[in-house]
């Protein structure tokens, strides 16, 4: 049975004969590879288009329909170097797009506006000291207002329709401030002008606006920048399944090709790609992402099977009952359905003080008026007053203090892997006190690894590893992996269940269980030391050698762990593998808490009994057992080789093969929260200059101006300092 | 002061037309790879355009 690839399902016909594909590349980084890529693309025949996009890390394609194959140009591009595949845009990261370009649009009316009304105000600022007729000034008053209404009225859009949504829902949020603000500074200063009055504060408002949408669209352009990074890891994971299209005719296709009462073949060495249920063949499969139980379990007709089990020994024919993320074990989805209900509704730090600061700003404008009243100013002079107090408390400062932040740290954590799932992950994760690991995938590295390679000569270990690239077995190629081999070598006989033999210089070479080789006095010696290790032996001629194959530990796990107790942050190992693992795991770690077999129940009760002693617990899980913790937990992070669900569930996701990206999170957020904090002080500590000079009736549209972006910069300097984390999780 | 009669328009005009300017951009996907612009500006040559195109549509109309 031969296998093809039928990418059809990613491309995109546009009429006239021209197709279009994206395809995520990986390890494009600078201008060379551009030029390279492009290069090499547009050399091939057909192709009208290949333009690469150096921020997403993708390549648009378009070429005439007809003889070229989509997989050609995979084929092309793994000559030139970089691993492709090709990707279709989720609408999450569709909707972050949609959100990015509207709020530059905004942007770009706002600071156009804003430049044009400081055109006009300072003639009149500078002429109201020096000899401006009131007519000239009331002229361009108008001309202010004519620009400033209709910019205002569409690049507030974001501001008014976030107020009202909070509003309905009776709640207040920091647009509601500030779209009260923006629209009473208008009003009044038409007002002012029918008048002819000396102040109006278009270009306040306006200017206020432009730095708001400023501040909201680089936190809107890093969040799409995580987007279409989790995208392409996701599109490069390549998920392919096999599938019967017809009777004994197979095709692999993209996962998102495959739909529910499909039949998909899962070979020995393969990890099933979607949830479905045996319906021929017999084998033993490790379901070790799934319910984090390393021991093997037997599979026949009528075993479920779910996405990320590995299949050991033979091939299952599998119906599926759903693609890719459908459903899982109910259990599991009935535990995530009352998690997520029950996740405490965390109230952001910028709702905090925006709770807090509306009323206050509010009453004190309130006050104001009153005031004025009392000491016999006229109503049209109280209420002016009072509102020069509204426009000059108008929360720039306060509103770009926490964005600022999370965009400067969002970004740093980009850099150092981690990506955000969640906007307000960071400040949870500042003020977790306890961190709870899964084991098997988490705190362990997802693939196997040979263990005693040192006791093993160079020699024998690369023609083992050779001999292993024949066998689909995991432990076998966990072998291949370790020895680096890339030739197979030739005329290698698979023998069912036991292992793989063939002759090399007219000596007969083995790999596999200990009795198939004669080896079992060694293997037995090696298990006594490490129960848990899997053995494989390998005999060439009359030499024997027996490989320990395990599961390891991240390369840097016994350091993030010893910075994270250092740093006073409490640790502990919930998993469902068996005991003597987890204890040797902990142990190795210095870990002194730690529970084994447990339940996906378990955990759950388990975080939320440390959640009723108070601790803010941070659980890091990539099983799908997991999931339902994950989402429990106050703030829950998974290693990017993590199943669908545990992905989607946790707030974020780290790349890469070492711990310490979980540690230096922990302080870029600890950090991050610190500075917000800092922002709201300063931008408080401007209001409390400047409102008195406002309640006084100083706050003339000079002042404001100049109050308002002086406050902006500040906060804005100082959430720069962002980009590096607490010093002790470094 | 007559000066600003036609002053004014044409401050607003330009201030429209960077205005106009900046939309088209936006809409045309200029923003769409912020990081790659910067390295085309300074790339040797761009990629060779393939004749394909062009000598196709002359085969279609012969």
């Amino acid at each position: 049975m031969q296998a093809t690839r039928d990418f059809s399902h990613y491309v995109r016909h546009l009429g006239s004969g021209v197709a279009h594909i994206d395809l995520a590349v990986e390890g494009v980084n600078c201008a060379g590879c551009m030029s390279k890529i492009e290069r090499g693309l547009s050399a091939l025949p057909d192709v009208t288009l290949a333009r690469v996009n150096l921020t997403d890390r993708r390549v648009a394609l378009e070429w005439k329909e007809g003889a070229l194959d989509p997989g050609s140009f995979i084929d092309r591009l793994a000559e030139l170097g970089y691993k492709a595949y090709p990707f279709e845009p989720v609408r999450a990261e569709a909707v972050e797009t949609a959100r990015a370009s509207f709020l530059l649009r905004c942007l770009g009316v706002a600071a156009f506006a804003a430049m044009n009304i400081m055109m006009l105000s300072i003639p009149v600022w500078s002429g109201n000291v020096t000899d401006m007729i009131p007519e000239q000034r009331d002229f361009f008053h108008w001309l202010s207002a004519l620009i400033a209404l209709p910019a205002a009225a569409y690049s507030g859009q974001p501001f008014f329709r976030s107020a009202w949504a909070a509003l309905r829902a009776r709640r207040t949020n920091m647009d509601v401030p500030i779209s009260i603000g923006i629209v009473l500074a208008l009003a009044m200063s038409v007002m002012e002008t029918i008048h002819h009055a000396e102040h109006a504060y278009f270009d306040a408002a306006l200017m206020l606006l432009a730095f708001l949408l400023a501040g909201r669209y680089l936190d809107q352009s890093m969040r799409r920048k995580t987007r279409a990074v989790a995208g392409n890891l996701a599109a490069l994971k390549g998920e392919t399944a096999t599938k019967f299209v017809g009777d004994d005719e197979i095709s692999v296709v993209p996962i998102a090709a495959v739909h529910v009462g499909d039949i998909v073949l899962v070979r020995p060495g393969e990890r099933a790609s979607v949830d479905g249920v045996v319906i021929e063949g017999q084998s033993k499969i490790d379901q070790s992402l799934i319910t984090g139980e390393t021991m093997p379990a037997k599979a026949g007709p009528g075993t479920a099977v779910y996405a990320g089990t590995l299949n050991l020994s033979g091939a299952l024919r599998v119906r599926v009952s759903a693609a890719s993320e459908g459903t899982l074990l109910a259990e599991i989805s009935r535990l995530l359905d009352n998690a997520v209900q029950a996740r405490s509704r965390y109230v952001q730090l910028a709702d905090r003080a925006s709770r807090l600061y509306a009323p206050v700003v509010h009453a004190a404008a309130l006050l104001t008026m009153l005031g004025w009243v009392a000491f016999g100013a006229t109503w049209h002079d109280a209420i002016v007053t009072a509102i020069s107090v509204l426009i000059i408390t108008c929360p720039c400062a306060l509103g770009l203090a926490i964005p600022a932040v999370q965009t400067v740290v969002s970004g740093a954590l980009f850099r150092t892997g981690v990506l955000l799932n969640s906007g307000d992950a960071i400040e949870r994760l500042a003020d977790v006190d306890r961190v709870v690991f899964d084991k098997t995938g988490t705190l362990t590295l997802p693939e196997l690894d040979v263990t005693n390679a040192v006791d093993v000569p160079q020699d024998v270990f690369e023609l083992a590893g050779r001999l292993a690239l024949a066998s689909h077995h995991p432990v076998a190629a966990a072998v291949a992996r370790a020895s680096g081999a890339k030739t197979p070598l030739g005329g290698i006989e698979e023998v069912a269940g036991q292992g793989v033999r063939g002759t090399i210089d007219g000596r007969e070479v083995r790999l596999g269980r200990p009795s198939f080789c004669g080896a079992d006095q060694i293997a037995n010696e090696i298990l006594c030391r490490d129960p848990e290790a899997s053995v494989v032996a390998f005999r060439h001629g009359e030499t024997c050698h027996v490989f320990a194959v395990r599961q390891r530990l991240r390369p840097d796990a016994a350091g993030a762990i010893a910075t994270l107790l250092k740093a006073g942050i409490e640790v502990e190992i919930l998993s469902g593998d068996r005991e003597p693992a987890v204890r040797h795991a902990a142990g190795q770690l210095g870990i002194h808490e730690w529970r084994a077999g447990v339940t996906p129940a378990d955990k759950i009760a388990r975080i939320e009994e440390l959640k009723r002693q108070g601790a803010r617990v941070l659980m890091v899980g990539d099983g799908m057992n997991d999931a339902p913790a994950l989402a429990a937990a106050h703030v829950s992070m998974s290693p990017v080789s993590a199943t669908h669900l545990s992905q989607a569930t946790a707030d974020l996701v780290f790349l890469g093969d070492r711990l310490a990206p979980v540690v230096g999170a922990i302080g870029f957020a600890r950090k991050a929260l610190l500075l917000m904090r800092q922002n709201l002080w300063l931008a408080a500590g401007y209001n409390a200059l400047a409102v008195p000079l406002a309640i006084a009736g100083l706050a003339t549209p000079l002042v404001a101006a100049a109050a308002m972006s002086g406050s902006s910069l500040l906060v804005i300097l100082n959430a720069l300092r962002a980009h590096r984390g607490a010093r002790e999780f470094c | 002061m007559e000066v600003l009669v036609f002053l004014v328009p044409l401050a607003l005009t330009l201030g429209a037309l960077g205005l106009a300017g900046f939309l088209w951009s936006l809409k045309n996907g200029q923003y769409d790879d912020l990081e790659g612009a910067g390295w085309r500006a300074i790339a040797d040559d761009e990629p060779p355009v393939t004749e394909e195109a062009v000598s196709s549509g002359v085969a279609e109309r012969r």
